[in-house]
């Protein structure tokens, strides 16, 4: 087959755009949506590591921060947010045997997260409004240094990626509660008990024990959705907030002296926002690797209702950790650092580390397995959270703490391990392994790629996250431009390893369009043909 | 007081082995898992109970040896009741420090007190030394009261930086040399 024929057609014409379903169609889109943001943060990055070296004249200071801004916001709601949404969307039906409760509200989550995502961005690169995500109190509304009208839209932008994702918690709650037409009646309390671990904790105190009536995964997609729930709120009210700020700036009053306490702020604001970092993204990833063990092994997952006990402890875990964030603030109390910044957050160490446990049992139960892509990704992303879990640990104990924090060493050994290594290897052996369900069995263009993929991308994370690290322990600040090459020689090591993500990501992005065809990924976005009654559209497979 | 280089040493050295260690354990088990057959022998709960310990262990202790080795740990805990020997009052606004003397000049083992206000953001308040590492760093939050007590155990020239982004007027918030540390 040519070059051009593939391209056009995808490898063998396997997929048949037409003869997809509402829910694959659904979820390939989310999952192109989340490849494009995810390519958006990778040139992002590349941008800045670069600036790092040595600051570009084409690129201005404030445009440098409107970049630092935009690209954690992209990476997580445009790319992170739409594939793991899409996934879920596709999984919670697929594993409850269930039609989904609304596959409009799903299309609506899609497109409010792409279009949210790419208004605050294109804001952003217009009018470089750069408050970074931490959004530290008054500098949201400093109107000094940013754009009210820039602000305004790139608010705007957030809160419809928030709409989108209250739009996927209802949908996800909803698909477990409810009763399809026609069906025997589901007991819908019980089946939310069970979801959020409420029967399971009762069950604690049963002589005689209740079966579960969720699976594991959906019950680890269920405790995340509350996390991810509680967290839209706070972000939501924060952007009104602001937003009252920017249209009192617009209308010619000025708020600046209005009482809104700095370290109130930062406290609730990072509540809520540390519901994704150590909330969402730790319950979602377990869950997903619970799914991926027992779906790669075909057993059942080893010390099953121990890991429905920390998915649920690690939920509670997640609203009591914030304070580790705020261990530089002198304000806030010291019982706080140590209970909720130390103690508590120490906790992630033990629920992680059972989650990392209990998968490795289950595929070393099942040996020799072959050695498939979704396993090895399944790996590397296990091996990413056992390397950023502890770092974490370190840097939230108030003796580090001191010399660690805004250092790079927290957004490299820390945040950029655990999110480009830990939790997008687990996406791409996910992705691996959905991919043929998706399709209807669509044959991956080229398994040597795939390696490529796989191995420049795990060098490419580590070694990033291993100089910005080594950088962060000489000093090096996380949120500041260096203009005389003080850190040199770390920065260009991260640089190049910058460029394996991003050489790690074509090659992946490649084998994606050879596989499905130019013509099969338009097709994705083209309404389904396929005429189904609702309770067909859960995929054969199921 | 022991120096900030020195417990970034430790963890440097402490983060290595444990990395080392545990790439090779995923490179061993990736190897073990498709090649070896199951034997038959199941893995018990009390190795998942064992491990549960480990982690407990390994979580606790990490705080509570920092506590007794990191000395600026427990100083910074108890500082309001502890009496400096020197007192700074420095205030930052419109992206400037306001620092009480040009040059901040003491003896080593004193205890200093930085006592730091910000008139308008949220900044940031750290010590660097001349190869730019860091000595200590905190927040400085608006309508807030942000201390810390330090005692340097050395001679040295130390610059001020702000550590915290403060939008991009605050990438020129340095004050060269402007602490120095005597015998």
């Amino acid at each position: 087959m040519s070059f051009i024929n593939t391209l056009t057609n995808g490898k063998g014409w396997t997929l048949k755009a037409d003869s997809l379903n509402q829910m694959q169609k659904l979820t390939l889109r989310f999952v192109v949506v989340g490849l494009v943001y995810y390519l958006f943060a990778v040139v992002e990055g590349m941008i800045m590591r670069v600036y790092e070296i040595t600051p570009l004249p084409q690129v201005s200071e404030s445009q440098f921060f409107a970049i630092m801004t935009a690209h954690p916001l992209v990476g997580i709601f445009g790319s992170t947010y739409s594939i793991v949404f899409g996934a879920f969307i596709f999984l919670v039906p697929f594993l409850m045997k269930k039609p989904l409760w609304s596959v409009k509200l799903g299309n609506w989550t899609m497109g409010l997260i792409a279009v949210g995502t790419f208004i605050f961005w294109f804001s952003g690169f217009v009018s470089h409004y750069s408050p970074l995500y931490t959004l530290y109190w008054p500098l949201p509304a400093d109107f000094s240094q940013f754009s009210v009208w820039g602000g305004t839209f790139f608010i705007l932008g957030i809160a419809l990626v928030m709409v989108g994702t209250i739009f996927f918690v209802v949908n996800i709650f909803k698909t477990i509660t409810y009763t399809p037409e026609g069906w025997e009646h589901q007991p819908s309390g019980e089946l939310l008990k069970s979801a959020l671990g409420l029967s399971g904790f009762k069950n604690l105190f049963r002589k005689e024990k209740k079966e579960h009536l969720v699976s594991l995964p959906v019950a680890a997609i269920a405790r995340g959705s509350v996390d991810t729930l509680l967290n839209a709120g706070i972000i939501t009210f924060t952007g009104v907030l602001i937003l009252v700020y920017m249209v009192a700036a617009l209308l010619g009053y000025n708020l600046k002296d209005s009482a809104v306490d700095a370290l109130l702020y930062k406290n609730w604001f990072w509540w809520g926002l540390d519901l994704i970092a150590d909330g969402l993204v730790l319950i979602f990833v377990a869950g997903t690797w619970y799914l991926l063990a027992t779906l790669i092994t075909g057993k059942k997952l080893f010390m099953e209702n121990a890991a429905r006990g920390a998915l649920f402890i690690e939920m509670v875990v997640s609203w009591v950790v914030w304070s580790h964030h705020l261990m530089s603030d002198q304000a806030q109390p010291g019982i706080l650092k140590i209970l909720s910044g130390e103690m508590v957050t120490a906790f992630e160490l033990i629920t992680q580390g059972l989650a990392f446990f209990i998968t490795l049992v289950t595929l070393w139960s099942a040996r020799p397995l072959k050695m498939t892509h979704p396993l090895k990704f399944l790996l590397g992303g296990l091996l990413g959270f056992a390397l950023a879990v502890p770092a974490g640990i370190m840097q939230a104990d108030l003796g580090l703490n001191r010399i660690l924090h805004n250092t790079q060493w927290i957004v490299g050994p820390h945040v950029h391990v655990a999110v480009l290594v830990g939790l997008t290897m687990t996406l791409y052996s996910a992705i691996y392994l959905l991919l043929p369900i998706l399709t209807n069995g669509a044959k991956l263009y080229s398994d040597r790629l795939a390696n490529f993929h796989f191995w420049s991308h795990l060098l490419g994370g580590i070694g990033m996250g291993a100089f910005m690290g080594m950088a962060g322990l000489r000093g090096m600040l996380r949120r500041t431009i260096y203009f005389n090459g003080e850190y040199n020689i770390y920065m260009v090591l991260a640089a190049l390893s910058g460029m394996l993500l991003l050489f790690a990501f074509l090659a992946f992005l490649y084998n994606i369009v050879m596989t499905l065809g130019l013509k099969g990924l338009l097709g994705i976005f083209t309404p389904a043909k396929v005429e189904e009654e609702k309770e067909e559209m859960v995929p054969e497979n199921a | 007081m022991v120096d900030s280089n020195t417990v970034l040493t430790g963890q440097t050295f402490a983060y290595t082995f444990y990395v080392l260690a545990i790439m090779a354990l995923m490179g061993w088990f990736a190897y073990k898992v498709t090649r070896t057959e199951v034997t038959g022998r199941e893995i018990k709960p009390v190795f998942f109970y064992s491990f549960v310990g480990l982690l407990v262990f390994l979580g606790v202790s990490l705080h509570i040896i920092t506590h007794e080795t990191i000395p600026w740990k427990k100083m910074d805990l108890d500082r309001a009741e502890i009496k400096a020997d020197r007192e700074y009052n420095i205030s930052m606004g419109d992206h400037k420090f306001s620092l009480p003397e040009a040059k901040l000049t003491f003896r080593k083992n004193e205890k200093v007190r930085f006592n730091v206000t910000s008139n308008d953001l949220t900044y940031g308040f750290g010590l660097f030394r001349q190869d730019n590492s860091m000595v200590f760093q905190m927040q400085v939050l608006p309508g807030h009261v942000n201390d810390i007590l330090w005692q340097f155990d050395r001679p040295g020239v130390y610059s001020i930086r702000s550590t915290e982004y403060s939008g991009p007027k605050g990438i020129n918030m340095i004050l060269r040399d402007v602490v120095e540390v005597t015998d």
